[in-house]
């Protein structure tokens, strides 16, 4: 346009030749290519109607329940593929048809239509920014600054209402982040199926989801799984490599941690037995089960928790004490000391 | 006169006696539309929305957004009996019991995930092409803010039915509420109503999911296609094509039936891979509960990239005055992405500082003629495939025998040294271009033919380019560097001075520094010596 910033400019260039000239279509002169033309865009709209009627031949005469079997797809339901297929020709085929008119049959010719700056001319230009310099001054913002401020602390404040009726959408978190229903002397159950287990009921080299016993008549939530779900793992009790604390949470082999992922929250649910390895699928944290899972890679940043375990009068598996620090992932207010 | 146009024309005057439009409709209806296939790519995006509306509409019929529990007792028996919420037993009613659900939840997942890649790559074209340029920067913004929001809708329509995988995707989504400083519980308590995974998630995605955010999207769409209309549409360069003029079809008949069609085709296509190509196979995950997962879980591809960052960030927490910051979940959860959406948001205007081009734009340019900013956006792209590509390491690692350990290495490290090098590539291919370019305008085409002289010499027959591939090649403009800001007479500095305008100046060299286009001069100059 006007100015351009060209390094080039002052320079003779190539000479724009202008359009090419139109070449016409064998179907523009010649009317039986035309003819031709217009049939094979009947055809296809009459493909289309196919693809309709097929679409209601197959609700009417194919059964729901009906499955076929067909390479690279494998077991499908017949009336859903026919359904689909119908209605994707019936659909299909319009497009298909409504291209090949424009293609065939429309005129081809290119058009020029000319583009004009969007910058007004001078003149309208200076007096649009003008008039808009003096309305604006004609609110007199500038010189009445009391007005100024008050309407700033008027708009400001005007947000802050919504955020007082939003207020409702959920409660406070208090310490519901950092508790769990583990408590000592809390009998760990099987999840599914709710039975309490022994120290014994469990081989070596394998693992199980736990969670804790509620107190009769109280609805096990998923937010209480959320929180709760525990694993447990036994291995030789030679193979742990924890200090005498952690050592201590364990009994007869059998280790115990929660199952919520201390990266995002996603069920840690992959064991390795041979290298006695936790692994998160989300995005692969993995963690040492004979070193009090210990983060050795992946994103997360923390062990997942250990539940410090023990054995009951009758012999079945409790809880010595609650979680030692929160579950899940982190959160801004919890204490890492 | 033949019938059809006798209707035609009863019909426009009737619209005329009722709205005085004649002479707008006249003006529109010629309005001239050019014709390439890559401004297509909008257009499937375009109708990929309209049947997302539409299919989506079908589905609320059933579905049931509800995280009241019950006990399924539908079609699909190795569910039988078990306990699950309303939302997932409706969406398996949906799949099994409802004739064309299936088929209907599966469109609809195809079209989300056409309509994510046509913004995509509909974007790319307008980056590559520079058609962002003045006065096209509404309609950037526009798209990048309909790019985000697709992410947004695609996630939470995904998240709906509640089966084992989304539920998986939703935790995710909470634990990186969770994480932001000061707010992050706060937040998460009130979006979930309480503790995750709650009872009102579902139902309050729902509703941003069936009308919050199809109606922004219906009014960006529209104010971006009344732009479009309005501005009319770019054109790439060639014989004729110029700043000031718009060198197509017009909009009745030819563009109407062109553009009505390809809906018709792009809904055709979407339908056939809705009956054949099986989508979110819910059924197969299960119910969401906290304790459980699917192994190899995946999120769709335009989450994948986000989900490949956050698997390769080095585990990293600051534990202080008892508090903690997941650095973890931060860095590649909101920094990162808020980094990259910003700088994509205000590419145009950075660019147009840089070269001080103030001009309009309405022709495109050919990539290699901007290599800059070419280079630039093939780094980018660089780096999101390295995140894609970590987002699905533990698929990859499987189908190709690598360890999860390597590819996790491989793009950490990757993620830093690939776009540079990338850059560096793209650049360097693009001046190669102009140059052969060059080459070809002022000497011609190399044929493979070989004539000998009468010396005996054997030459081979270059063939001159047409004047209109002449022009083609030569006329884009070439920016010139800005100069470098100096003191003026008074000796103190001018306000374009500073560090910034000494990054603007060394910018616009960098931009500036390309092979010549050749000149009709040089051209001339050639005749006498060579040929
Ligand atoms: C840009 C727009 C949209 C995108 C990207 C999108 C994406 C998605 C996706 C990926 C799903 C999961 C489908 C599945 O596999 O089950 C979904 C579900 C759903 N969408 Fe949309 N959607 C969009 C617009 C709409 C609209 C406009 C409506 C309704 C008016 C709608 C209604 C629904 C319903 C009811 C479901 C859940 C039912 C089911 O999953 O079976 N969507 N959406
Ligand atoms: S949630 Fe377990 S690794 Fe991310």
């Amino acid at each position: 346009m006007s100015k351009e910033i060209d390094s080039l400019s002052g320079v003779e260039r190539f000479e724009d030749p202008g359009l090419p000239e139109h070449k016409h279509r064998k179907s523009d002169s010649d009317a039986i290519a035309a003819n031709r033309a217009e049939r094979q865009v009947a055809i296809l709209f009459l493909l289309s109607a196919l693809g309709t009627v097929g679409t209601i031949a197959s609700y009417i005469f194919i059964d729901t329940k009906k499955f076929i079997y067909l390479p690279i797809l494998g077991d499908t339901n017949a009336a859903q593929l026919a359904l689909g297929t119908g209605l994707a020709a019936s659909l299909f085929f319009i497009g298909i048809a409504a291209v090949h008119w424009a293609k065939t049959l429309m005129p081809d010719e290119e058009v020029i239509a000319e583009r004009h700056e969007f910058r007004s001319s001078d003149e309208d230009r200076s007096d649009f920014v003008k008039t808009v310099k003096e309305r604006a001054g004609a609110a007199g913002l500038g010189r009445r600054s009391l007005i100024k401020r008050s309407m700033g602390v008027a708009l400001g404040l005007v947000g802050l209402s919504p955020l007082v009726l939003l207020r409702d959408l959920g409660p406070l978190p208090k310490k519901e982040l950092s508790t769990t229903n583990w408590a000592s002397g809390v009998r760990l159950v099987t999840d599914p199926g709710g039975q309490p287990i022994k120290g014994t009921d469990l081989e070596i080299g394998s693992v199980a989801q736990v969670l804790p016993q509620l107190p009769e008549g109280t609805e096990r939530s998923l937010e209480n799984i959320g929180k709760d779900a525990v694993l447990l793992i036994r291995i030789r009790p030679e193979e742990f490599n924890l200090n005498a604390e952690r050592l201590s949470w364990t009994y007869n082999g059998i280790i115990a941690f929660s199952k919520i992922c201390s990266h995002m929250g996603c069920a840690v649910a992959l064991y390795e037995q041979q290298t006695k390895h936790l692994l998160c699928p989300c995005h692969q944290s993995t963690f040492d089960v004979t070193r009090a899972a210990k983060v050795i890679f992946g994103p997360a940043a923390r062990p997942l928790p250990q539940l410090a375990i023990g054995v009951d009068s009758e012999g079945y598996l409790v809880a010595k004490q609650a979680f030692t620090e929160p579950v899940g992932p982190s959160f801004w207010e919890r204490n890492s000391a | 006169m033949k019938k059809s146009e006798q209707v035609a024309g009863n019909v426009a005057s009737y619209i005329d006696d009722r709205t005085g439009a004649a002479g707008w409709a006249k003006k529109n209806l010629t309005k001239v539309f050019p014709d390439h296939w890559s401004f297509m790519l909008g257009e499937i995006a375009l109708y990929s929305f309209v049947i997302l509306l539409l299919s989506g509409t079908f589905l609320t019929f059933w579905f049931d957004p509800s995280q009241q529990e019950v006990v399924y007792n539908g079609t699909y028996a190795p569910l039988s009996h078990v306990t699950m919420s309303a939302s997932y037993a409706s969406t398996l009613h949906i799949s099994f019991d409802v004739r064309g659900g299936l088929l209907m939840r599966q469109i609809h997942h195809w079209a989300a995930l056409i309509f994510m890649a046509a913004i995509v790559v509909h974007l790319l074209r307008v980056f590559f092409t520079g058609a962002f340029r003045k006065p096209r920067e509404a309609n950037w913004l526009i798209g990048i803010g309909l790019l985000t929001l697709g992410i947004v809708e695609g996630f939470l329509g995904y998240s709906l039915p509640d089966d084992l995988l989304s539920g998986t995707g939703i935790r995710i989504a909470e634990a990186i509420i969770q994480a932001i400083p000061v707010v992050g519980s706060y937040l998460a308590f009130f979006a979930f109503g309480g503790a995750f995974p709650g009872h009102v998630f579902i139902p309050r995605i729902y509703i941003v999911h069936v009308l919050l955010l199809p109606g922004i999207f219906l009014a960006l769409i529209t104010v971006h296609l009344m732009l479009v209309w309005y501005q009319k549409h770019t054109q790439y360069p060639g014989p004729g094509r110029k700043e000031t003029n718009v060198v197509g079809y017009p909009l009745m008949p030819v563009y109407m039936a062109k553009a009505g069609g390809f809906f018709f085709i792009v809904f055709g296509v979407t339908a056939f891979l809705g009956a054949v190509a099986s989508i979110n196979p819910i059924w197969l995950y299960g119910p969401y509960t906290p304790g459980q997962i699917s192994a190899g879980s995946q999120p769709d591809w335009y989450m994948g990239w986000l989900d490949g960052l956050v698997r390769m960030a080095p585990p990293l927490e600051t534990h202080a005055f008892g508090h903690t910051i997941s650095w973890n979940i931060l860095i590649p959860g909101l920094i990162i992405p808020g980094i990259l959406f910003t700088g994509m948001a205000l590419y145009p205007f950075i660019e147009s500082w840089i070269s001080g081009d103030k001009n309009e734009h309405h022709l495109l340019d050919r990539p290699r003629n901007v290599p800059n900013r070419t280079a630039l956006g093939a780094m980018s792209l660089s780096f999101m495939l390295i995140s894609l590509i970590n987002g699905g390491n533990d698929v990859i690692a499987t189908h190709f025998h690598l360890t999860i350990n390597g590819i996790m290495w491989f793009t950490r490290f990757g993620l830093f040294i690939v776009p540079p090098i990338v850059f560096i590539i793209t650049k360097r291919i693009c001046l190669s271009l102009q140059r052969a370019d060059r080459e070809i305008v002022l000497h011609g085409r190399e044929t493979g033919r070989l004539v000998m002289t009468p010396a005996g010499e054997f030459l081979e027959v270059h063939e001159e380019l047409t004047p209109e591939q002449k022009w083609t090649l030569t006329q884009h403009a070439q920016p010139a560097a800005l100069a470098l800001p100096s003191e003026d007479a008074h000796g103190t500095r001018s306000k374009s001075a500073g560090i910034k305008g000494k990054l603007r100046a060394r910018m616009s060299e960098a931009n500036a520094s390309q092979v010549a286009a050749p000149t009709a001069e040089q051209a001339k100059e050639l005749e006498g010596g060579h040929h």
